[in-house]
């Protein structure tokens, strides 16, 4: 029995090591949340965007795809643990996605001291292409650079000047608020006050009462998930909006304001960088998309399709997996694909394309579930993004 | 116009005002778990899911069957309160002669499974609930907006408890569950079914932290998670008002809401630690809690 076993090993070895030639294989590893607060905006729906990216790239190029994925649990040593796993002993090329901001500062380092491939989506940390850059790096959907410029600045060209931040408590939100105050007050506005909020919390009353109390005409957001939902929820309890004071969702996906209701969250101006209902090729590939998760995709899993596919692109013009090479091509090949239309990918890792400034509809103007924004404005790709020789990258030379 | 602190004396009211609101959440919530402990010497871990799938009721009874959020008020808690009972009778009720531990342990088990279940079907970033019209709008009092629904959820909150004080404490039927918690066989020597009693103690307790669940659905995010984020708040109220004891969380409930809300104004950053804080103080000095008999 065991030398059948044996040998019928060796042979399927000996095959396998013969399509090796004529093949390359890749293997991705998609690695989120899973189960936590992010697993709706990425968890399984990336790995299905992975997976799409895979089969729309097309299996008669030479390159086989495997896609492998797991749950990070937003704990940077969990993450940790997975990637070295993955790199060591499992061949993964490269890690796709990987949502919190910290957990994607631990993976860019793993990455680039196993010289691998890093394509992150779902992080918001604008220093993963600035101080914190990696020559193995790629940063696709957003940061909080492009999120405070995009809402920031449209609000205070709108006429709100005076800003109070209820902000959590935490790195991301501190950031976040940093970010913003800056654009703010590179406008000519100026910020009023700033509360910071346990992280994370349930009731926001008695902070949206100090926001009121301050008579600051917009309150900004610095925080994601629960919590946002949270603070615009009760704002609206307390009649923070019909008192003419604005809010402004910092971080917020299409998938809070499907969990809101557009009762609650109509009039809410926010920045993305997709949104299924764009043009027909978001909306065919979102349907096609829907039809295997059940739920129109956010940015971050549409940012997994775009990155994957460009990198494959990327091995089918390099003629090989190696590191250095793929990124070289990434980066000098310029980017298109249905989602994100064309752009490129800077030599600080920053992906570069349009973002959008989003209004959520009032429940008159929806004709459907999913039917929650209007566009307000889009903003150029030279323009959405930190400028290159901003954000202190050593490779931006 | 005189100040406190640095803080204007309308702020200063708005701010205990909404304490207390958020204090009737953690009365009605503490009330439940007092009162299952109290009765049935259950750690009862799963009161948070339960909270959730108060919510998730109110929301299903809206979506599936049309039913508003009056008639989810009532229904809810039945519902659920159904669903406590199963699980007392399939589970709970095995436990019953061993360790606190296993107990605790089991209905942790639970809570677990009941946000897996809830997550899995309708995901993380939770559901939409509106706020019943009669309801919406509110009042202004002067020294600050008062949304006429954080009103309801004060008068709901009060009555609930004070209803479930007077059974307990001054009917027979109350006296009957404190007879049988005191001495079981003793009780049921006078032909008083005591698993019964317990059992529909358990399903009332489970109700209680149901109802709390659709109080809350207007007003919070409807999400799977929304119990885990309450319930370790809400044993810290036990605990502070003493394992078991009826008055005593319904008391601290209200008076760590009014703490709490004080804190968010002096010191925002720490309003999240102020209740464990209080809670190994009262440890220290009084370790029975403020209202419990020292054993």
């Amino acid at each position: 029995m065991k030398k059948t076993g044996l040998i019928a090993a060796s042979i399927v070895g000996l095959l396998m090591a013969s399509a090796a030639h004529a093949q390359t294989s890749i293997k991705i590893g998609v690695l989120n949340d899973r189960s936590g607060i992010y697993s709706d905006i990425t968890g399984e729906g990336s790995a299905i965007a992975a997976q799409m990216a895979a089969e729309d790239f097309g299996t008669d190029k030479g390159i086989t795809v495997e896609v492998v994925s797991a749950d990070h649990q937003n704990k940077p040593d969990v993450g940790s643990n997975i990637a070295r796993q993955w790199y060591d002993t499992e061949n993964v090329d490269v890690i796709a996605d990987v949502p919190t901001s910290s957990v994607a500062l631990a993976i860019n380092d793993i990455t680039r001291e196993k010289n691998k491939i890093f394509l992150n989506s779902g992080a918001a940390t604008s220093d993963l292409t600035g101080s914190k850059c990696s020559p193995n790096t790629v940063h696709w959907t957003y940061d909080t650079w492009a999120l405070a410029n995009g809402t920031g600045s449209a609000m205070v060209n709108a006429g709100g000047k005076t800003w109070f931040f209820l902000t959590a408590d935490y790195a991301f939100g501190h950031a976040l608020e940093r970010d913003t105050s800056a654009v703010v007050v590179a406008n000519g506005g100026e910020v009023l006050g700033v509360v910071r909020t346990p992280f994370p919390g349930t009731d926001f009353s008695s902070f949206l009462l100090q926001a009121q109390a301050s008579g600051a005409q917009v309150i900004g957001l610095a925080n994601a998930g629960g919590d946002t939902i949270n603070s615009i929820k009760q704002a609206s309890e307390f009649g923070i909006t019909q008192g003419g004071q604005a809010l402004a969702g910092l971080l917020m996906f299409v998938n809070d304001v499907h969990a809101l209701g557009l009762d609650v969250a109509q009039g809410l101006v926010l920045t993305e960088s997709f949104y299924w209902d764009l043009n027909d090729q978001t909306r065919e590939w979102s349907a096609r998309f829907e039809e295997k998760t059940g739920k129109k995709p956010s940015m971050i899993q549409a940012g997994v399709y775009g990155a994957v596919l460009h990198y494959l692109k990327a091995v089918e013009a390099a003629g090989t997996k190696d590191a250095e090479a793929v990124m070289a091509k990434m980066k000098e090949m310029p980017t298109d694909d249905p989602l994100f239309g064309k752009g490129v990918v800077r030599q600080d890792g920053r992906k570069v394309h349009p973002m959008y400034l989003f209004r959520v509809k009032t429940p008159d103007q929806s004709k459907g579930e999913w039917d929650l924004y209007e566009t307000v404005a889009t903003i150029p790709a030279d323009k959405a993004f930190r400028p290159l020789a901003d954000g202190g990258c050593e490779l931006a030379k | 116009m005189f100040e406190l602190l640095g803080i204007p004396p309308q702020a200063l009211f708005g701010q205990l005002l909404l304490g207390l609101i958020n204090g009737s959440f953690y009365a009605i919530l503490s009330l439940g778990l007092a009162i299952i402990f109290g009765l049935l010497n259950i750690i009862n871990f799963t009161h948070g899911a339960q909270y959730m799938m108060g919510a998730f009721a109110a929301w299903m009874l809206l979506n599936y069957l049309g039913i508003p959020y009056w008639g989810a008020l009532i229904v809810a808690p039945i519902v659920v309160g159904a669903v406590g009972i199963v699980l007392e009778r399939l589970l709970i009720s095995r436990l019953y002669h061993l360790d606190h531990l296993y107990g605790l342990l089991l209905t942790f088990g639970l809570a677990l499974i009941a946000t897996g279940v809830f997550r899995n079907f309708y995901g993380i970033s939770g559901l939409p609930y509106g706020m019943p019209s009669q309801l919406s709008g509110g009042q202004n009092l002067g020294f600050m907006f008062m949304p006429n629904y954080r009103g309801w959820v004060i008068v709901a909150s009060l009555v609930v408890c004070f209803a479930t004080w007077f059974i307990i404490e001054r009917t027979r039927l109350g006296a009957y569950l404190r007879a049988a918690t005191e001495n079981p066989t003793m009780v049921g020597a006078f032909g008083i079914n005591v698993p019964r009693l317990i059992t529909l103690t358990y399903g009332f307790g489970v109700g209680l932290a149901a109802f709390a669940g659709v109080l809350a659905a207007p007003i919070y995010n409807v999400n799977p998670n929304m119990g885990a984020d309450l319930i370790i708040v809400v044993f810290a109220v036990v605990v502070i008002g003493g394992m078991g004891s009826i008055l005593g969380s319904i008391v601290t409930g209200f008076g760590l809401g009014l703490i709490e809300g004080l804190t968010r104004v002096f010191y925002p950053e720490g309003s999240a630690v102020v209740i464990f804080v209080i809670m190994a103080i009262v440890l220290l000095v009084k370790p029975a809690g403020l209202f419990g008999r020292t054993v």
